[in-house]
Parts: C-alpha cells; sequence; structure tokens
C-alpha cells in the first residue's frame, strides 16, 4: 500500500524569492538587516495593589525580556505605584515590553523615557577605611555622604546616574569593598513632559502601537 | 449576532412580575425592571452567596466543577440557585468542560474547584484556554485569610501558580467585595480578546456576612479596547489589497470569537480572495467552497502552504502567527506585505512584522476594510494557480479493502452520516490531524480542539461541555487517541451519569501515534516509550461505566457500528481499531519551510 499522498516532491516546487529575518521582517534577501540590543527606561504607572509586581516580573521572565533593573515606589495619588524597568532590547523585543506591560490589567499606563530622561540610582558603598583622608577624598570627589563610619569600615550613600555610580564604585575599589547594595534606576521624563500619565490622560496603546509600526503604502509589483 | 447568541435564555422567559412596578416611584427605574422580567431574589446575606449571585447576574446558567473543603460555602449557595452545576470527575475536566462550553455559546464557562490540589488540577485546563484565548472564569476555594502564608492544610498559592496562565487573577480580600470581584472576572473573560480569569475565595470571606449585592459585570478602567482600526492604515490596507494579484486571506481563531466569519465570508467573496485558516479559524470559511484551501501549517494542506508561500498580499485576521502555522520565520510567507488584523496591539509584529497594522474588533474592521476596498484585485490567475495546486496536492489517500483500517476513512464515515453543524472535539496526537483534515467543518464553533497548548486529554471533557452548551438537535463527536482518551476518561462516569449524547471515536492505534510518526522520521524508529503494545478493550470499558461500547476493525463495520452509535441516545464509545502505522501528511517539520512539505515520509 502506498502510504502518503500524492503530488510534486519539493525540489520540482517553485520557491518564492523573499525571506524574513529572526523578527518576521520581510529582507532583501542579499542584505541580513539585523536589531541591534539597545538600553532604555520604560516607566509604568500602575495600580498600587498585592501582585502588581509579582505580576511584572513574571512577566519580565516568562518572556525571557533581558532586564537590568526593576525598581517600584509609590507615587503622589497612594493608589498608584511607579515601576521603572531599564532594558535591553532590540527594537521589536522593545515594543514588545511595552505591549506586553500594558496588557497586565492592573497596569495604567506605559512610557519609554526619551534617552535624556532623569535616570538616578542610589548605591550604598561599604569600604575598608584603613586610609581614612584619601578614602573621605574620593567620597567628596562623587559627592558621597558618610552614612557611617567604624575604625574598620566607612560606608557611603552615592545617588546619581548609573555611569557615576560604576565609576565611584571603581575609584573605591582601591581600598576594598566590603559590601554594596543598589536600588537599581529611578526616572522621570524632563520639563513638562508626563512620564507615565494617568489614565485616560494619554492614547491607549492600541493607537501607540498603530503609530509605532510604519506602514508603507500599496507598492505595487 | 449568531442564531446562538441571540437564543433565549431562561431568565428571558420568566413570568413577569407587576408587583415591582407599584413599588418603584421613578417611571424609569420601574420600566427598567419591568424590561428585566425578574422577581426580586432575597438580598444576599454572606460572600458565597455574593458569589452565587454575580454569577446570576451575568447569566450563567452552567457551572462545572469539584467539590471541597475551601469552596464549600460557594457549593452551599449553589444548592439554592437554578444554576445547573455538573459535578465533574476530575477538575482538569471541569476546566476542559468550561472551556468548551465558552467556544460553543460564545459566553465564559464556569469552572469551580477546592484549594490545594482542586486548584493546581485546574491548571492544565487554565493554560489550555489562555493560549487559545477562550473565554472561561474559574472559582477556586481558599483556606482562610489568617491561614493563608501559614502552609495550611490544602493551601496552594493559586493566583501565584495560575498568573502565566490567566488573562487575570484575583485573590479576594472581603465579603463585602468578593461578588464584585467575580463580576468583573467574569467581564473580562470575554471582554477585548478573551481568556481565562480566576477568583481565588478564601473560605472566610465566602462565609462572612455581608448585604451588598456585587456590581454588574464590567471591566476595570484600566482595562482599555480598541473597535476600530486607524482609518488612515485601513485605507493604505486597502489600496494594498486592490493592488495586489495575489492574496490571501488567514482567518485565525479570532475571527470565530470575534463573530466575524459571516463579515470574513462576504469580504473573501465579493473579492474573490482565497482564504486559508489556521486551526483555530477552522470553521470561520465553509472548506467545501471554491474558494477554500482550507488550513495551513505543519499539518495543513499542501495546497493551502504553496498558497501562504506564495502570496503577495496575506490579510491574517485573529491570529498570532504561532509556530505550527509559520513553520521557520524566514520562510513565512516571505513575498507577502500583512495585513494584520487583532484586538491585541501586542500581537501585532509579535512573530511576524505587520506592514498594515489594523488593531480592533475582528467583525469591525473586517466591515471598515469591506468599505474601504472599492475594486477587487486582479488575481484571475492567482485563483487558477490555487484550484491547480488543489488538484496537484490533493488530500485523496489510499485505503486498500485489503489493509487495515485508514483513520481518514473513518472520520469521512463520521462525516458523512451527521449534520453540517455537528460539533468535534478531539484530543491531540494524530488522530485531531485526521479530525481536521478529513471532516468538512462549514461552520463557526463547531470544531473544539485544543490547539496552542496541545492537551492530551482534551476531548472528553470538552465533549461534556460543547455537549451542555450545544443546541439539543446538534450531534457531538470526539476523535480521541488512545494515549489521550486513557487520560481523562473518567469523564465518561459524568456523561453517563448526565445522560449526556456524544459519540466517542477513540482511533486506537495502540501507539502515541504521533511521537512514534516523529520517532520514524527523526530518530531512527527507536519507538522509546511510544508503543503501548496493549490497550484496554475500550468498548468494555464504556459499557461498565454505563455507557454504550462498540468496536470497528473492519471497513464494512463502518458504516452501520456508526449509524448505530450515533442513534444511541447517550454517550457511546467506538473503539475503532485502526492501522497502527498511518502518519499524517503533508507535514512541515518544526521550523522548516512551509513551501517544502512533506507529501511521504522519505521527503522527511
Ligand atoms: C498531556 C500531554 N502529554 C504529552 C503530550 C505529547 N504528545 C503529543 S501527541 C502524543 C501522542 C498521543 O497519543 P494518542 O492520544 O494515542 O494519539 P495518536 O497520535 O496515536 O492519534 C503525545 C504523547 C501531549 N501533547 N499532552
Ligand atoms: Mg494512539
Amino acid at each position: 500500500m502506498k502510504r502518503g499522498l500524492e503530488g510534486p516532491p519539493p525540489e520540482d516546487r517553485p520557491t518564492p524569492a523573499g525571506r524574513r529575518n529572526k523578527q518576521g521582517i520581510r529582507i532583501d534577501p542579499e542584505v541580513e538587516a539585523t536589531h541591534e540590543p539597545r538600553r532604555t527606561v520604560i516607566s509604568a504607572l500602575v495600580a498600587h495593589e498585592p501582585g502588581v509586581l509579582s505580576d511584572v516580573s513574571g512577566l519580565f521572565s516568562r518572556r525571557q525580556f533581558n532586564i537590568e533593573s526593576l525598581t517600584v515606589g509609590p507615587t503622589k495619588d497612594e493608589d498608584r505605584a511607579r515601576i521603572t524597568v531599564v532594558v535591553e532590547e532590540p527594537d521589536p523585543g522593545i515594543d514588545q515590553i511595552k505591549k506586553q506591560l500594558r496588557k497586565l490589567v492592573p497596569v495604567i499606563s506605559v512610557r519609554e523615557l526619551e534617552p535624556d530622561a532623569m535616570q538616578r540610582e542610589l548605591a550604598l558603598i561599604k569600604v575598608d577605611a584603613e586610609d581614612p583622608a584619601q578614602v573621605s577624598a574620593v567620597a567628596d570627589m562623587y559627592d558621597a555622604t558618610t552614612v557611617d563610619s567604624s575604625t574598620e569600615t566607612a560606608t557611603f550613600e552615592i545617588t546619581g546616574a548609573r555611569q557615576k555610580i560604576e565609576a565611584a564604585i571603581d575609584t573605591f575599589g582601591q581600598f576594598g569593598i566590603r559590601e554594596i547594595s543598589r536600588t537599581g534606576t529611578t526616572a522621570l521624563a524632563r520639563g513638562t513632559e508626563e512620564t507615565a500619565a494617568a489614565a485616560n490622560a494619554t492614547e491607549s496603546t492600541a493607537t501607540e502601537a498603530n503609530r509605532d509600526e510604519p506602514y508603507q503604502t500599496a507598492n505595487d509589483d | 449576532m449568531s442564531e446562538r447568541a441571540a437564543k433565549v435564555t431562561p431568565a428571558d422567559e420568566e413570568e413577569q412580575d407587576d408587583d415591582q412596578i407599584t413599588d418603584s416611584a421613578a417611571p424609569d427605574a420601574a420600566q427598567e425592571i419591568d424590561a428585566e422580567s425578574e422577581t426580586t431574589p432575597e438580598p444576599v446575606t454572606s460572600g458565597a452567596e455574593a458569589v452565587v449571585r454575580a454569577l446570576e447576574n451575568a447569566g450563567v446558567e452552567h457551572a462545572f466543577g469539584v467539590q471541597g473543603g475551601a469552596i464549600m460555602p460557594v457549593y452551599d449557595a449553589l444548592y439554592d440557585s437554578e444554576i445547573y452545576h455538573v459535578t465533574m470527575a476530575h477538575e482538569q475536566g471541569a476546566a476542559h468542560a468550561a472551556d468548551a462550553y465558552g467556544i460553543v455559546s460564545g459566553k465564559p464557562g464556569i469552572c469551580l474547584a477546592t484549594s490545594g490540589p482542586g486548584a493546581t488540577n485546574l491548571v492544565t485546563g487554565l493554560a489550555d484556554a489562555d493560549m487559545d484565548s477562550d473565554p472561561m472564569m474559574a472559582l477556586t476555594g481558599q483556606v482562610p485569610t489568617e491561614l493563608v502564608g501559614n502552609d495550611a492544610f490544602q493551601e496552594t498559592d493559586t493566583t501565584g501558580v495560575t498568573t502565566p496562565v490567566t488573562k487575570d487573577n484575583t485573590f479576594s480580600s472581603h465579603s463585602d467585595t468578593v461578588g464584585s470581584d467575580v463580576s468583573e472576572a467574569f467581564a473580562l473573560a470575554s471582554e477585548g480578546r478573551p481568556g481565562p480569569t480566576l477568583v481565588d475565595l478564601p473560605k472566610d470571606v465566602t462565609n462572612g456576612e455581608t448585604d451588598r449585592e456585587p456590581d454588574a459585570p464590567s471591566v476595570p478602567e484600566t482595562y482599555e479596547v480598541q473597535e476600530r482600526a486607524d482609518e488612515e492604515i485601513v485605507a493604505a490596507a486597502a489600496e494594498r489589497i486592490e493592488n495586489s494579484n495575489r492574496p490571501a486571506m488567514l482567518l485565525g481563531g479570532g475571527v470565530i470569537k470575534g463573530e466575524a466569519s459571516e463579515a470574513c465570508r462576504e469580504f473573501a467573496i465579493e473579492h474573490e480572495i482565497p482564504v486559508i485558516t489556521t486551526m483555530p479559524g477552522i470553521g470561520a470559511f465553509p472548506e467545501d467552497h471554491e474558494l477554500s484551501l482550507e488550513m495551513a501549517g505543519m499539518h495543513g494542506t499542501g495546497y493551502a502552504n504553496m498558497a501562504i508561500t506564495h502570496c503577495d498580499t496575506l490579510i491574517g485576521i485573529g491570529t498570532r502567527f504561532d509556530d505550527r502555522l509559520t513553520g521557520g520565520i524566514e520562510t513565512f510567507a516571505p513575498d507577502a506585505e500583512l495585513i494584520h488584523v487583532d484586538i491585541d496591539p501586542a500581537e501585532i509584529s509579535k512573530n511576524i512584522h505587520a506592514d498594515y497594522p489594523l488593531i480592533g474588533d475582528a467583525a469591525t474592521v473586517v466591515e471598515q476594510l469591506a468599505e474601504a476596498v472599492d475594486e477587487s484585485p486582479e488575481a484571475t490567475k492567482w485563483r487558477a494557480q490555487c484550484q491547480q495546486w488543489k488538484s496537484d496536492y490533493s488530500m485523496a489517500y489510499d485505503a486498500p479493502e485489503d489493509e487495515p483500517l485508514q483513520p481518514e476513512f473513518v472520520v469521512e464515515a463520521l462525516d458523512e452520516a451527521t449534520d453540517d453543524d455537528t460539533i468535534v472535539t478531539t484530543g491531540v496526537g494524530q488522530h485531531q490531524m485526521w479530525a481536521c483534515q478529513y471532516w468538512t467543518y462549514t461552520e463557526p464553533r463547531t470544531w473544539v480542539s485544543s490547539h496552542g497548548l496541545g492537551t492530551m486529554g482534551y476531548g472528553l471533557p470538552a465533549a461534556i461541555g460543547a455537549r451542555i452548551a450545544a443546541d439539543d438537535d446538534q450531534d457531538v463527536v470526539c476523535f480521541d487517541g488512545d494515549g489521550s482518551f486513557l487520560m481523562t476518561l473518567q469523564g465518561l462516569s459524568v456523561a453517563v451519569r448526565e445522560n449526556l449524547d456524544i459519540t466517542v471515536a477513540v482511533l486506537n492505534n495502540e501507539y502515541i501515534g504521533m511521537v512514534r510518526q516523529w520517532q520514524d522520521a527523526f530518530f531512527e524508529g527507536r519507538h522509546s516509550a511510544s508503543d503501548y503494545h496493549w490497550m484496554p478493550e475500550f468498548d468494555k470499558l464504556a459499557e461498565a461505566f454505563g455507557a454504550a461500547g462498540f468496536r470497528i476493525d473492519d471497513y464494512d463495520e463502518v458504516a452501520d457500528t456508526i449509524e448505530e452509535a450515533l442513534s444511541y441516545d447517550g454517550p457511546s464509545v467506538i473503539d475503532v481499531h485502526i492501522d497502527p502505522e498511518a502518519n499524517v501528511f503533508p507535514m512541515v517539520p518544526s521550523g522548516g519551510d512551509n513551501g517544502q512539505f512533506a507529501l511521504t515520509e522519505d521527503q522527511l
């Protein structure tokens, strides 16, 4: 008995000329377009209720989104909290993160901040204080505040953009760092611009998604 | 609105209560009450009563579940309700039955379970509904609030466990608000993109006193759904359609859920555009229509896969471009500009880049497109090409009388013996694929299967849920695999107890057949853990449950036995011994090129 079905075998079939890349974007078969990952800050205004943080962090791990940091804190409205996530993904991934976040029911609005947004992080750095004079010179250099000191250790608080914190940690390294604790980045948009606005004050994600995706007008073939 | 949706519910038929009107001061309110024509229910006294009241207010008529300690207060309140509860044999079955009920009726199916093992047994069914965007709501009992977090008896972090597999879930924290939590979860299950929701109900919350009536079902303010697509993009997409020479429509499950089948049919026929479906989209377009190319993807027809590979414009509606459909992304519809209609913005450009993203309700957006497209595309040659592919890659199979029974024949025979509106449910495996390929579907909501999750054991409990949601004169047929049937056949006890008229055809190959097929193709025929060698006699087993049992071994028994099983008023099981070596073709291996589907094993 013949098994399977009749019909021209694969090698006898016409094949299309086009191709897509891994992101499902049609490409010129000759040039492989790739999207490089980039670092960006996404701010979400969420309902201040139990479970939101786990919803958000669960989303990131489940969908394998790369995050550098995630912070959460109250806002001026006690029913709302702000979640700030720093991510590193190619453009289509960033787009997905925004849309998937917006889809969570307790999430009110989501925005990717401009690169010039105010970004701050706080770090506590505990170092060996064998040479107090030199240690405090470095602390001055980074505007660090002394939070605690003992005969053996000194602990500093540093606030700033991530680069500043990294540089401080580097420099403090010479004295011997005992422990570090960092908060992760929190951020706000500059000037009168709203970071992630309350519901209905911004356009819906749906409209945003429509606009995010540039569409071509028909190009005939 | 579909005929089914328009069906009169028992509540609508209830007698009017004239006393209501005299009680009410404002004439407007009086009219409202008159229109609702309901007797005033007793005020609620407990959280559990508020939960049941929320269900009643939402128009729930049926629920599926299993009792247990933490959910007992809710069941106690249900005792006095008109809601018909089907006591299931396993919570997984309750979830699948509710899921299927949702698919067939278009309204959320309800399942109940106790805390701990009851809730964890629901998880597979929730995940299944989540993958397929089926409207469904689960109510789970939970240990009393003061014990939560103490590892109390039958305590499980149910909201934690189910977060990744539900559209939304809630832990109810107060007797006063528990009814409204249920109303909201009910509304969320079907609004926008449907999906399963869950409300976790601590026993103190349901036992607690309250006189607060639940709010009417509505979604939270933060939940926004866009109904109409951006007009500018609609216009651009319409222009693209008009100028295309090789257009194709790809209808997904969203077409059926969005009640857009009629609009899609009209659009396709008006503009003579060939139509492909995804697996969940089966039934969105009549497969006996000339324009139908049936299902594309891994086990789709050769002609659907040729068309999807060679089209220049693909109108994808209510589909999420799952990898079983697309095969390798690089070779998926590589010449096509994609017009993607979906209600969920997150599906746009998730897997396949949308050149024309149309976010909105499927029926609304298809109407928008229909208005915007003035001229049909010039695609005579393309249609002829599609017809040519239909004959080149015909699904005709070989079935010599002197060889073991071929499964395709059995599927076709059952299709022939039943009406067009017959509902088909399945397990997962080869038999599921034969049921897609060889049954001719013509109506939405008649194909009920586990698509995205691929859950063996879905078939029988789904048939139970479908039977209860279906019209009385509709037949319900379940194609099951021997392996799949073994996973949930305790549901037969439910079907017998409830005297549900369903016909289960077990396509018995004494194999985990789909796995055996892959082993033959990709693992040098090493049948590791796929050969059962032996199976219980399913006809006798059915009889032990009190159902009717039948057995088929040969071609000449097929027609008569099917007739007998179908005419039996109650559950019947046909143990159909098919050719154990039968394989499913065409086949695109995982990540493969749709246009390079194999028609025989040596082409893999
Ligand atoms: C719950 C579950 N476990 C395992 C699998 C993996 N699996 C997919 S198909 C299949 C074989 C199914 O056997 P059977 O129900 O007899 O169907 P057949 O392929 O023989 O028609 C298996 C084990 C699955 N899909 N679901
Ligand atoms: Mg089998």
